[in-house]
């Protein structure tokens, strides 16, 4: 099922914390929602699963509007609320007959559903349990069961790993890549590797505005089109000589010093200074160690576009 | 409807796993036994064989039990933040509201019918206006929901239990007793108002066995109008800005 977000606002007194956001998801994406804390990330989430209304701008999942039709939105929508918040006094098997109940899952499907879910989310163990008396990693478990329960098309995941370690992580991410083969799933989170990972696109939203939104990689070469190439030698005399040495190479902008006789060679941009810096400490008798080229790592990414 | 039932579930529930329910029939059980057979003005010292006395003790401990029962039902959700869980499931916020009065006011109805005994008692000592005594539960029970209503309402306004609580006693008392007092105090139509919008004169005149559609409408007007409030402050997230 299709998502599609259109123009939305929404302001907090003179604060705009969701500036004329528009988007579209197609069924089977998986789409991150990065950007720092307070970025306007959970109001729209907040909006999409129609928990608040927008000040303007209108949400259409497949057919309906958040505007006329929340009702029929409700059913088709998972929802893991950030800081995941459960009734702790009650039993995950408990709470899991209710949440599908109340999503309106017939009787007869909600003992299978359940079995479903504890075993997708690795509940077995712990099934029998007051929710209360769970790990935030089994929590957060119990949280996505919950979101997952009625068969959704569309999941929305409000920082699904925050506060697993790592092996839960992996294991939530796996299952997200699982679901996003049919269902349209949307996370955030401000963890940039995590989103690289599940995701197949990515949104970055600063100050309540999209700034980027593309596939991983898309975003890491559209941001800077100059070459990083770290250079590694062995020299004799000081480092400002061999800074100098680089800086002379026509395609060379800038050199940062590195410990260990490193060096980070910017070039200009459009322009390779590999087979430069080759051939300079062939000629001056230097000991080639390492030269590799740096990725754009997509925390630069995020950097440049939020700060 | 069904949806309601089902959050009226899960709060019964929780007030039995709490052991909050047990605790409430108890005390409610304790009191009103010890005032109606066995201390003051009890059923022996009045010789009538009649649930007055009864009808009365539970008239001020659930004025005070109510709100105690009712402050966690929309605070807590909110301090919680499950509140954000149940208004994105396919439930509509009346469901929600309804289903936690629901709740309150089969705790109540348990209470009550727990004192049946009393009443089966009485009618072996002596003749008993059974008009009265089932007026006496109806209007009881009426009440009840009133003030369920009104705790429903304190609960919605904020995320503080406590405060949750006071409110629910501050508005109740206008009607348990400063309404009355009040409309003793002026003459003509302004008394007249204040007096009808006392609890203590319709609870009266329903427990003497007198169905009287002011005193329905009176109740079910407080009740609606409770419900329909905390609908009101549920759903105002939505417009929130």
């Amino acid at each position: 099922m299709s998502v599609q977000v259109e123009n939305l606002l929404k302001c907090y007194q003179e604060q705009r914390a969701v500036n004329d956001v528009s988007f579209s998801i197609e069924t089977g994406e998986v789409v991150g929602f990065l950007g720092p804390n307070g970025a306007g990330k959970s109001t729209t989430m907040k909006i999409i699963t129609c928990y608040m209304s927008p000040t303007s701008g209108d949400v259409r999942i497949g057919q309906h509007s958040i505007l006329d039709a929340a009702a029929e939105i409700k059913k088709k929508v998972g929802y893991l609320p950030e800081s995941n918040p459960l009734y702790t006094d009650m039993a995950v098997m408990d709470f899991l007959y209710f949440s599908a109940e109340i999503q309106g899952v017939g009787s007869s499907r909600i003992p299978g559903r359940i079995r479903e879910m504890v075993d997708v989310c690795g509940l077995g163990s712990e099934k029998h349990k007051k929710i209360g008396e769970l790990s935030k990693g089994y929590k957060q478990r119990v949280g996505l069961a919950q979101a997952m329960i009625h068969d959704p098309e569309v999941l929305i995941l409000d920082e699904p790993t925050s506060g697993l370690d790592p092996n839960q992580i992996v294991e939530i991410r796996k299952l997200i890549k699982e679901l996003g083969k049919e269902k349209t799933v949307i996370l955030s989170s401000h963890i940039l590797s995590e989103v690289e990972l599940t995701c197949d696109r990515i949104i970055i939203i600063n100050r309540g505005r999209i700034v980027a939104d593309g596939k991983g990689e898309e975003l890491r070469k559209g941001l800077d089109k100059r070459e990083v190439v770290e250079i590694r030698i062995e020299f004799e005399g000081g480092t400002e000589e061999v800074k100098k040495a680089l800086l002379g190479i026509a395609s060379v902008e800038q050199v940062d010093e590195e410990d260990g006789g490193a060096f980070q060679v910017r070039s200009k941009p459009g322009l390779s200074s590999r087979k430069e810096l080759f051939e300079l400490c062939v000629k001056k008798g230097w000991n080639l160690l390492g030269l590799s080229k740096q990725e754009t790592r997509l925390e630069d990414v995020f950097k440049e576009l939020t700060q | 409807m069904r949806s309601a039932l089902i959050i009226a579930k899960r709060e019964l529930k929780s007030y039995f796993d709490s052991l909050m329910a047990y605790l409430l029939v108890i005390v409610f059980l304790g009191l009103s036994g010890f005032f109606t057979w066995l201390f003051g003005s009890n059923i022996f010292f009045l010789g009538q064989a009649s649930l007055q006395v009864f009808f009365n003790v539970s008239y001020w401990s659930f004025f005070f039990f109510i709100p105690a029962i009712t402050m966690r039902l929309l605070a807590e959700e909110k301090r919680t933040g499950t509140i954000e869980l149940l208004c994105t499931k396919a439930i509509s916020d009346t469901d929600i509201v309804v289903g936690k009065f629901l709740a309150c006011l089969f705790l109540i109805f348990l209470s009550l019918f727990c004192t049946l005994p009393y009443y089966i008692t009485i009618s072996y000592l002596g003749e008993v206006d059974h008009g009265a005594v089932w007026g006496g539960y109806v209007g009881i029970y009426l009440f009840s929901a009133s003030y369920i209503s009104v705790g429903v309402f304190a609960s919605s306004t904020t995320n503080n239990q406590i405060i949750a609580f006071l409110l629910a006693l501050f508005i109740a008392i206008f009607f348990q007793l400063l309404f009355s007092v009040v409309g003793q105090n002026f003459q003509g139509l302004g008394g007249r108002i204040f007096d009808y919008l006392s609890m203590g004169t319709h609870f009266q005149s329903i427990s003497r066995g007198v169905f009287d559609s002011r005193d329905l409408v009176y109740f079910f007007s407080i009740i609606v109008a409770g419900l329909y409030l905390s609908r009101f402050t549920l759903s105002r997230r939505i417009w929130r800005s």
